[in-house]
């Protein structure tokens, strides 16, 4: 996942959304944990758009 | 590592923390609050309006320093304009004030204070401590340090995105559907009217609304929630608010002062907010009103039960299920009927085409409502548009 820190609130709305509980707010930063299994909640929930999906490889 | 003995341990000083705290330490109970952020009720993620009818019920001075704006009602606006006014002739008590989050939780966190409860902010949670089985504590990190808290009873009152009650295992999972995806400005230099808070549903916000609430004569929040099944494209709520702020004029010419995000949970009571040697309270226990989405009133009044049960556990020195079980209970008796209600209700209302919320608030409108319940609010569309109200039938 790849988050925009030009967009990102840091407001903690995908934290709280996400199934897997994989996302963290450390200080100012998203981080996305392994347990991620890109169900893609998050690309959807971020209010701006902050939050995009990169191809697979 | 340092360790911290207490009764208590509060994991969040927003209102519900606060109250929990507040109602402890007033008993006698030895608690810490922690606070992750540097500055209590900061940065603000909220729309700011609350009721009156709840505030003196636990124990909350009102003060000039945290009103913002005392309003005298709400208009709920179709999606074609029609409007309907609710006052305090109807709304009662419901009506109320716009507060400033920033002073009012500072001015919780104070009243805990007062009773006893110490603070600790830049202080995060990081896990819980598990000893034969049991919860005995929180790790944490305060100022970059990490500590061990130990307490009898852990309070989860971390909001929406709690991790305390995930750490203990407590189903607090959500589903599309019972999340709004929410986006503001704090705008001034705009044409309103700042005696309302005025409400716009339909498409303009779908599965949600547009909220504007008066801060002073030209500045308001503005903002719109939108139901997390209903967003096609990232950046979706962001998108209608845009939109909607460009399509009315006296808005348009507005300038932000803030721009807030968040998220917050519309959903059905959860079934358990409990167990041995930890509560969950407030956001952090999905304790929101599916249909305002609001969580202050409800909040305050579950950390309120919380607290006053969670002193008597620490009188008889047993914080298990044994005692908590009455929080559960004095929660639910207060508050977990309406909670189901408008869940129920936001679930059909999240179903309705703009042209049958146009006849809905049309229809109250003209005839009017005497008092606002959504029972009341059925049985006037009842009245005069029965085929609106089979669906809701079990509502009434």
């Amino acid at each position: 996942m790849i988050v925009s820190i030009e967009k990102c609130h840091h407001c903690g709305a995908c934290v709280g959304s996400c199934p897997k509980n994989a996302i963290f707010l450390n200080d100012l930063v998203l981080v996305f944990s392994d347990e991620c299994n890109r169900c893609g909640r998050c690309v959807k929930l971020c209010p701006v758009g902050a939050i995009t999906m990169e191809a697979k490889k | 590592m340092r360790k911290i003995e207490k009764d208590i341990v509060v994991v969040g000083a927003g209102p519900a923390g606060s109250m929990t705290a507040k109602h402890a330490a007033k008993k006698g109970a030895r608690v810490l609050m922690i606070e992750k952020r540097q500055e209590i009720g900061s940065p603000v993620r909220c729309a700011e309006g609350i009721s009156k009818h709840w505030v003196e019920e636990v124990g909350i001075t009102v003060n000039n320093k945290w009103v913002a704006r005392e309003v005298r009602g709400a208009k709920i606006k179709s999606p074609s304009g029609h409007t309907f006014l609710v006052d305090e002739k109807n709304a009662g008590n419901e009506v109320g004030w716009v507060v400033d989050r920033v002073l009012f939780d500072k001015a919780l966190a104070a009243d805990a204070a007062r009773a006893g409860t110490e603070i600790m902010v830049k202080t995060s949670a990081t896990s819980l401590i598990w000893e034969n089985g049991k919860i005995a504590g929180v790790r944490a990190q305060t100022y970059g340090e990490p500590i061990e808290i130990r307490a009898k009873c852990v309070v989860g009152a971390d909001g929406y995105e709690s991790q305390v009650g995930r750490w203990a295992g407590i189903d607090t999972s959500l589903k599309a559907d019972d999340i709004d995806t929410c986006y503001q400005y704090r705008l001034t230099g705009i044409d309103y009217d700042p005696d309302y808070c005025e409400f716009t549903l339909g498409s303009a916000a779908p599965g949600g609304y547009v909220w504007i609430f008066p801060k002073d004569e030209d500045t308001a929040n503005v903002g719109i929630g939108v139901q997390l099944s209903k967003v096609k494209h990232p950046a979706d709520p962001k998108m209608y608010l845009d939109k909607f702020i460009a399509k009315r004029p006296g808005l348009k010419k507005g300038q932000p002062l803030e721009a807030v995000a968040g998220a917050v949970s519309i959903c059905a009571p959860l079934d358990s907010v409990s167990m041995d040697n930890l509560v969950l309270v407030g956001d952090a226990a999905r304790m929101i009103d599916p249909i305002t989405g609001g969580g202050i009133s409800i909040g305050c009044i579950a950390g309120m039960c919380a607290g006053k049960v969670l002193a008597k556990g620490v009188k008889a020195n047993d914080l298990s299920m044994n005692t908590l079980q009455e929080y559960e209970t004095m929660w639910r008796d207060r508050l977990e009927n309406k909670q189901w209600r408008n869940w129920m209700a936001k679930e059909k209302l999240t179903t309705l085409s703009d042209e049958t919320l146009d006849k809905i608030v049309h229809t109250f409108s003209q005839y009017g409502v005497e008092k606002l319940s959504v029972q009341d609010l059925l049985a006037v569309i009842k009245r005069h548009h029965p085929e609106l109200v089979k669906e809701f039938e079990e509502l009434i």
